[in-house]
């Protein structure tokens, strides 16, 4: 995006000069192979949206993470929210991207074709107002995300009890970060020497939980952001420490992340959630990888207002989601990809999302013969 | 909290969703104007309905008329929108635009129209006129007429406010043949305005982005512009509106049918700071976004000069810029150059717009 259209403050961010000057150091530092982590699907889509990656030099690998919280939500999760969004007198909300996720058998799109109510919400609040105003309905909102969103569902779950609302309730789905990159570090296939962490999960949690990390793996890890020049600073710092034989967690996004986080927000997940062990679609279950609602307000689960009971998922084994998640693979080694799996007839939830790493690919990236 | 337990988990290997294509029912997104439109048009529609004129694939049908020896552009365009009066324009307006603008895009000059309305049971009257009034204006600065109309009412519930379809035929003058299989290697490519203010308007005006702004639809019917244009250089080969699915899903299209490629600058497409921070905000595309007012114009390189100067006289063209142009090599493919020299792709629409969650 050009500097002429880009609203206000981000123009610097997108500065294609300041930019190469970073590239250039890349290039200068780097000596030998290294295989990066972008944890955040967010990034995933700037890095291909620009072409950050055709810019780098051939020896920094780009792994794409499991850091997007629509592709790694849990079919059984997305069956539960399909079964609730089917129920008469209900209305179901959720983020947009949620809709197009395919469950054993149908996605929200055809549940709200078949006459299910399933509205998109921006923000969590929303839902609240809608149960507000339809107290003849139960009004459930599907509690996806990383800790960037988990603290916008904390807060509509206790102003819900606040307004002593009984038509409210989630479906608690959100997922936590460092346990998934322990997850990824101590699989035995794991390949990755460096995180660029991210930004936004750190701007809620701080990043005190890394450096324990980056320690016990030996993995140098760069707090790093969204915009083109944010990405490959947290790439260089990333570089420069594996270069050096540095272990440590730096911050590359400093207007945005302290190492403490935001307090408030990590109150008020502390009041309502409770780590939880999860089960993350294509990759397994990760031990307290979740956040639940805890003891004081299991009222607002909607596990516990509706009588779900057992549903039977099936999954189909076409594609290979689960190893692109673990950055076994990459999006276009999968025989799959762009041919029978596009973003309008996924076959795997990495092609769903529009931050999902195959979108990313398909999207930007499917290689030209320029 | 707790300290998770560090053990490695446990990984079950490749597993994935079974696809669902609906195939088997409607859904929101078979009207979002990409590829799911297609299909339908496709499967459907061309399958049971497919002519020689139909399968033109353009924005109006061109037909000879044999006594005269003239040619006629119709078009018909069907207008559902949530609200019905939003920032810069209403349903009656953009019913009689849009189907201007269809005509238009052929080289026609856009004559007569009809209309057809199914209205809600329960509507105000009041509304009613409203947009039929805002109708009549529209008529007027497009210079056509309504000579054929139509009316029923759905009980409540069955529709929602009001639903209208326009049809419209205007009359080709000699010697402009434009359609979107006319794009030729070495031609520049022209857009006539800034990119994605109708679908921000519009979905702000539905109260539900939790932020406001100034942007305004861009709804206007560009016949006499494009007239002016088309009269002076009748060697364009393509105009065509991108409205739902953007520029980039019209620019696919185009790029398939006349099996070149399209390679944009970025930096050079022109998009309001307001729009940009809207798409920043909700994780939107801009150049996926509709415009009800824009017309793309891909001509001979050395006409685009002097095409834009013809389109920034008029009001609707003032920002009108070249973005890119078009190359044989890579055919049907879309490329866009980013500011930092890189390339991405520019694919079809897939479904419904939907905003990112983070």
């Amino acid at each position: 995006m050009s500097e002429k259209t880009t609203a206000g403050y981000l123009a610097g961010y997108r500065n294609a000069k300041l930019v190469r000057a970073v590239l250039g150091k890349i290039h200068q530092v780097v000596t030998q192979p290294w295989a990066l982590m972008e944890i955040c699907g967010g990034q995933t889509h700037a890095i291909m949206q620009y072409g950050l990656d055709q810019l780098l030099p051939p020896e920094i690998e780009l792994v794409h993470g499991p850091g997007c919280p629509v592709c790694v939500t849990s079919l059984e999760l997305i069956d539960q929210a399909l079964w609730i969004a089917k129920q008469p007198d209900v209305i179901f909300t959720s983020f947009g991207d949620m809709l197009r996720v395919p469950g054993s058998r149908e996605d929200l799109f055809s549940v709200r074709a078949s006459g299910g109510q399933v509205r998109v919400v921006y923000a969590p609040m929303d839902a609240v107002k809608i149960a507000r105003e339809n107290p003849d309905k139960q009004v459930v909102f599907f509690a996806i995300g990383f800790e960037t969103t988990a603290p916008a569902n904390a807060m509509a779950v206790i102003q819900a009890e606040k307004l002593g609302l009984k038509n409210f309730s989630i479906l608690p789905a959100n997922v936590l970060v460092p346990p998934a990159m322990h997850a990824i570090l101590g699989s035995p296939n794991n390949r990755i020497q460096g995180f660029l962490a991210a930004g936004h999960v750190c701007a809620i949690m701080g990043y005190w939980e890394y450096p324990p990390i980056a320690e016990k793996y030996s993995t140098p890890m760069a707090v790093t952001g969204f915009e083109p020049l944010d990405l490959v600073n947290g790439i260089l710092q990333t570089v420069q420490m594996l270069e050096e034989g540095r272990v440590a967690v730096e911050n590359a996004y400093s207007r945005v992340v302290t190492y403490e986080g935001n307090p408030i927000a990590q109150k008020m997940l502390k009041q309502v959630f409770i780590p939880v062990d999860r089960n993350w679609r294509g990759i397994g279950t990760i031990p307290l990888s979740g956040y639940g609602l805890n003891q004081d307000y299991q009222d607002f689960d909607a596990t516990n207002r509706f009588d779900i009971g057992t549903i039977q998922t099936e999954e189909s084994k076409v594609c290979i989601a689960g190893k692109i998640l673990q950055g076994l693979k990459k999006p276009y080694q999968c025989p799959a990809f762009g041919t029978l799996c596009t973003p309008q007839t996924p076959l795997g939830a990495p092609m769903v999302s529009s931050e999902g790493a195959c979108a990313a690919h398909y999207r930007y990236g499917r290689t030209t013969n320029d | 909290m707790t300290e998770p337990s560090f053990e490695p988990v446990n990984m079950q290997g490749p597993v994935c969703p079974v696809p669902h294509h609906h195939t088997d029912t409607i859904v929101i997104g078979h009207g979002s104007g990409g590829a799911m439109t297609q299909d339908l048009i496709r499967n459907i529609f061309q399958s049971h309905l497919g002519n020689a004129y139909l399968e033109q694939g353009n924005d109006a049908a061109r037909i000879a008329l044999t006594n005269q020896g003239g040619e006629i552009a119709i078009s018909t365009d069907s207008h559902v929108v949530s609200p019905l009066f939003f920032p810069g324009g209403d349903i009656g307006r953009l019913a009689v635009c849009g189907t201007v603008n269809d005509v238009a895009m052929l080289g026609a000059i856009p004559a007569f129209l009809t209309a057809g309305f199914i209205l809600e049971e329960g509507l105000p009257m009041e509304t009613l006129e409203r947009v039929i009034a805002s109708m009549a204006e529209a008529c007027h600065e497009a210079n056509v007429k309504i000579v054929a109309g139509d009316t029923k009412v759905a009980e409540k519930g069955k529709a929602d406010g009001i639903f209208i379809n326009t049809a419209g035929f205007g009359m080709i003058p000699q010697g402009r043949n434009l359609g979107g299989q006319l794009a030729r290697p070495g031609d520049a490519v022209l857009i006539s305005g800034s990119l994605g203010d109708h679908g921000i308007a519009v979905l702000q005006a539905r109260g539900d982005l939790g932020f406001e702004s100034a942007i305004q639809s861009d709804v206007a019917p560009l016949n006499h512009m494009l007239n002016d244009l088309v009269s002076q250089f009748p060697d364009v080969h393509v105009l065509r509106d991108p409205t739902r699915g953007g520029l980039a899903t019209t620019l696919k299209e185009i790029a398939c049918q006349s099996q070149v490629s399209i390679r944009l600058q970025e930096t050079a497409i022109p998009i309001k700071p307001d729009v940009q921070t809207a798409c920043e905000m909700l994780g939107f595309d801009p150049l996926y976004l509709a415009n009800e007012g824009k017309a793309i114009v891909i001509l001979p390189e050395e006409r685009a000069d002097q095409a834009l100067d013809i389109l920034r006289k008029h009001p609707y063209g003032t920002m009108a810029t070249r973005i890119g142009s078009v190359s044989s090599r890579n055919p049907e493919q879309v490329l866009l150059q980013t500011a930092f020299g890189t390339t991405r792709i520019l694919d079809l629409l897939a479904g419904e717009i939907l905003p990112r969650i983070c």
